[in-house]
């Protein structure tokens, strides 16, 4: 093999073409859509017409499918799976790969109706740019306002708004002005709801004839825009993070000999340089680094998303899940957090149970301890709610026995976002995005520290986040244990006693701030449970029973109501 | 084959790379496919990254020796031999494997490969299941390992545009397409029961024109079977006024009488030499290849016979245990 000869001897302008190839940067966009709007055939359509299939994948489909004969059917050119062909519809998310003379451009291909909400998330993690279709002759209906609420959830910042099957309306200016005008209004809407808004493009297209999706349509000589591809072309790819502060998780320790020992990981946010002071976290020691290393040389510098390899000036002790941050901002240690979850599992969310969440490079325990609500997507309404189902959304408070650094995912999409896995069935339960970083500070010290004389009732529960009190329990042995189980996981303090033990022994308790589970244990069904004179009996085995008895303190004052400001974190 | 593995380490390589690289598209997809890597190797018992010798799994190769540097790859190569593969393809493999360092295992389903398994003896079908599916999930079994790096890529076949970058396999091995783990952002569920594991695909995203053009940029070596020259071919008509040229490297493969030609050919993708059809090419470098498929018009893996053999049987493969 003669690489280096065989280069000089190439003719065509293969190495030019290899030069600009070298300059492309690469587009991550989903799609989200159904069976009927056209999705599939704008995807094949793209695809057909940027020459990225190949003939005899167009074989392989000819004379198959639903249109006319001679017709291509591009929406066989993405159906991938068996099942799908079967029943005609895309289930999953499927990726495409395509290039244009200008970039690389990859598509999370994903299915439209409810029952694929959770689809739909997993294709715009990752996205840069999402298209939403809506159907021309149809209007904004409900799957388009999910996938607009989806994208902005998710932080994808360029909805590129394709309003399809123009020809069918004639290509009508005013009806496309007029969906334009209440899309617009929704965006609106959904970004006051998430907190983050969208940059829309509207793009009137065919995608059966090809209108304004690669070439500009002749058909709409009002709309002057550049078509589908164009615009995926120009928008911004979300690559460039340089000024925000640098965050490197750490996934790997590199010892290969005694001499060398680097850190290595992929470049969440920011950038960094030899010489620059970070700071290791949890622990906080900071340092200097040394070395920016790759196989292919030191760097002097480098940005995310590169993986590299960091070493430092002097040792610190740094292992897997670790954080190496920018000493000027090097984000929050969390207990907790608030969070958007997009649930994804068969099983509801159970609150109070033990979850294991996935951030960067580490996983530790979760509980999910409140639902402040879920989200109508149709409508946007917050509705109470006591579990999630599977593609619910909802904003959750929850507490990590084990503190880790968060950042809001506004401000970072990688040391925002987590998923929750199951430990029972190691399924992937849910995706959250940090809305609030609960626990700020509170690990730097606290007012407490200098104070003086014997502990109060009331520095306890700004530590414990719950104020002393008897909750009487009578009845069903496992709902006892339940609850009990749930305020340990919540890490409130809780003592045991028997209803019959003495009273003035238990008021003392409360009074230094414990909270005392006076119990009467029988082989009831029910459970009785009462917190001075409000009383509650709960029937159920599952965790509503446990969320009402909850619910129960938090009205009467000795739990923290998960919403209130004020404790130092809201369990 | 010529050139020794490790010349891309010389001097003027790494002087060059001593400034920031430009985030071009090839390096965004080292990035992520050399943070999958590391993932694996952090969070798995026994991580094996299966070797296949053909180009995607030579640039896997070098995307772990990148995301290890300066230590070691830190998990053994396996091969799943049928005993079919070219005779360059072998030879290769065990001069890759000792000038990187890396742990080398074969394995063959040997019983089945003695009993005169062969893909015209039986059909391709049935061939594929016992010497590659059957002894990658006996090799996999035979040492423990809990996870396997393969080098697919989603832009092959339609099923594959599916699979999840950490893909999921129960007990047995197999695939289920409608039970597949959510997967966002770059957070992998890396977590299993005991018997069960998880194929790992880093090249997922990259696509055949990304890979050419990454051996390229990175002056990977790859098989000479990868570059036209002068070759025995059987060449037969094939539907449609084609025709196919089949090396000759067995025996068995030829019809009654039939002789071979000398036919300027190389192979787009390497398998096994009974079922892994050439064509007519005068590229004889990575450059060349590149322009070749410019022109090209068919995919690549239209000339393997074995996805052809059935309706969507690149997924029946799979969810039966095959990568």
């Amino acid at each position: 093999m003669s690489e280096t000869t065989a280069v000089q001897e190439s003719t065509f302008s293969i190495q030019d073409f290899l030069a600009e190839e070298s300059q492309k940067d690469l587009l991550r966009f989903s799609t989200a859509g159904s069976v009927d709007d056209g999705k599939s055939t704008l995807i094949g359509r793209l695809l057909y017409d940027t020459q990225s299939v190949y003939e005899d994948q167009v074989k392989s489909i000819e004379g198959k499918g639903t249109t006319q004969p001679g017709q291509i059917d591009f929406a066989l050119l993405t159906d991938g799976l068996r099942a799908e062909r079967e029943q005609g519809i895309t289930i999953d998310v499927a990726y495409r790969y395509f290039a244009t003379d200008k970039r690389k451009l990859i598509i999370a291909d994903t299915p439209g109706h409810e029952q694929y909400t959770r689809n739909m998330a997993t294709g715009a993690s990752t996205a840069d740019a999402t298209v939403v279709l809506i159907d021309a002759s149809k209007g904004v209906l409900i799957q388009s306002r999910r996938h607009a609420f989806i994208a902005s959830l998710l932080r994808v910042r360029h909805v590129l708004v394709a309003v399809n099957k123009m020809d069918l309306i004639g290509y009508d200016e005013a009806k496309f002005r007029a969906i334009e005008s209440d899309f617009r209004a929704l965006l609106s809407q959904i970004a006051a709801d998430t907190g983050s808004p969208v940059t829309p493009h509207f793009i009137p297209v065919s995608a059966l004839l090809g209108d304004n999706i690669v070439h500009r349509s002749s058909a709409m000589s009002w709309y002057d825009g550049p078509s589908l591809l164009e615009l995926l072309e120009s928008v911004p790819a979300a690559i460039n993070s340089d000024k925000e502060p640098f965050r490197f998780p750490v996934q790997r320790v590199l010892r290969p000999d005694s001499t060398f020992r680097g850190f290595a990981g992929q470049i969440a946010s920011g950038i960094v340089r030899p010489g620059d002071t970070i700071v290791a976290l949890p622990s906080g020691r900071s340092a200097q680094v040394a070395r920016i290393v790759t196989y292919d040389g030191d760097l002097a510098e480098a940005q995310a998303p590169l993986s590299v390899t960091l070493v430092l000036k002097t040792e610190v002790d740094i292992s897997r899940g670790d954080l190496i941050a920018s000493a000027e901002d090097a984000g929050t240690i969390a207990r907790g957090c608030k969070a958007h979850l997009v649930w994804m599992d068969q099983q509801p969310l159970q609150l109070h149970r033990r979850y294991l969440l996935k951030h960067t490079s580490q996983t530790v325990p979760a509980y999910v301890t409140a639902l402040d609500y879920r989200t109508e997507i149709g409508t946007l309404e917050h509705k109470r709610a006591h579990t999630l189902e599977i593609n619910g959304i909802g904003v959750v408070s929850i507490q990590l026995p084990r503190p880790i650094v968060l950042d809001k995912y506004s401000e970072n999409r990688a040391t925002g976002a987590f998923i929750l896995i199951d430990p029972a069935t190691n399924s992937t339960v849910a995706a959250g995005m940090v809305r609030e970083v609960v626990g700020r500070d509170s690990l730097v010290g606290t007012s407490s520290a200098a104070a003086s004389g014997p502990v109060t009732g009331e520095e306890r529960r700004r530590r414990w986040g719950h104020s002393g009190g008897e909750l009487h329990l009578t009845g069903s042995v496992e709902l006892i244990d339940s609850v009990e189980r749930a305020l340990f996981a919540m890490g409130a303090v809780t003592v045991r006693v028997p209803a019959l033990a003495d009273a003035v022994r238990i008021s003392q308790l409360a009074a230094a701030g414990l909270l005392a589970l006076v119990v009467a244990p029988s082989n009831e069904e029910f459970l009785k449970a009462r917190v001075g004179e409000a009383e509650i009996i709960v029937e159920t085995e599952d965790a509503t029973a446990v969320t009402a008895v909850l619910e129960l303190l938090e009205e009467n004052g000795l739990l923290a109501a998960h919403n209130e400001e004020g404790s130092e974190y809201s369990i | 084959m010529s050139g020794t593995f490790g010349e891309v380490q010389s001097a003027e390589l790494s002087a060059a790379a001593v400034q920031a690289p430009r985030a071009n598209h090839l390096r965004l997809l080292e990035a992520e496919s050399i943070h999958i890597l590391r993932e694996v190797a952090s969070e798995f018992e026994r991580p094996v990254m299966l070797y296949s010798i053909g180009k995607d799994s030579t640039v896997m190769l070098r995307l772990a020796q990148k995301a290890f540097f300066p230590a070691p790859i830190p998990f053994p190569l396996l091969h799943i031999d049928t005993g079919f593969k070219f005779a360059e393809m072998i030879a290769f493999r065990d001069q890759m494997a000792k000038d990187i360092g890396a742990e080398l295992l074969v394995w063959r389903n040997e019983p089945a490969i003695a009993a005169g398994t062969n893909p015209i003896a039986l059909d391709t079908k049935r061939c594929c299941g016992l010497l590659k599916t059957q002894a990658l999930l006996d090799g996999l079994k035979h040492y423990g390992f809990d996870a396997a790096f393969g080098g697919a890529r989603r832009d092959e076949e339609k099923s594959r545009a599916k699979e999840r970058i950490y893909s999921f396999r129960d007990g047995a091995g197999q695939w289920d397409p409608k039970n597949q783990r959510p997967e966002l952002w770059n957070l992998y569920n890396a977590r299993v029961h005991p018997g069960e594991s998880i194929r790992v695909f880093p090249l997922s995203n990259w696509t055949e024109m990304d890979v050419w053009q990454y051996i390229h940029q990175e002056n990977i070596p790859v098989v000479d079977l990868y570059f036209a020259k002068e070759r025995p071919m059987y060449v037969r008509p094939a539907p449609g006024g084609q025709e196919t040229l089949l090396p000759v490297e067995q025996a068995f493969v030829a019809w009654p009488g039939e002789k071979p030609q000398m036919v300027k050919s190389r192979l787009r993708s390497l398998g096994c030499s009974p079922c892994t059809g050439a064509i007519r090419s005068d590229a004889d470098s990575i450059p060349a290849i590149i322009a070749e498929m410019l022109s090209f018009r068919s995919s690549e893996r239209a000339n393997r016979v074995i996805d052809h053999d059935q309706e969507g049987s690149m997924e029946l493969k799979k969810r039966e245990g095959y990568f």
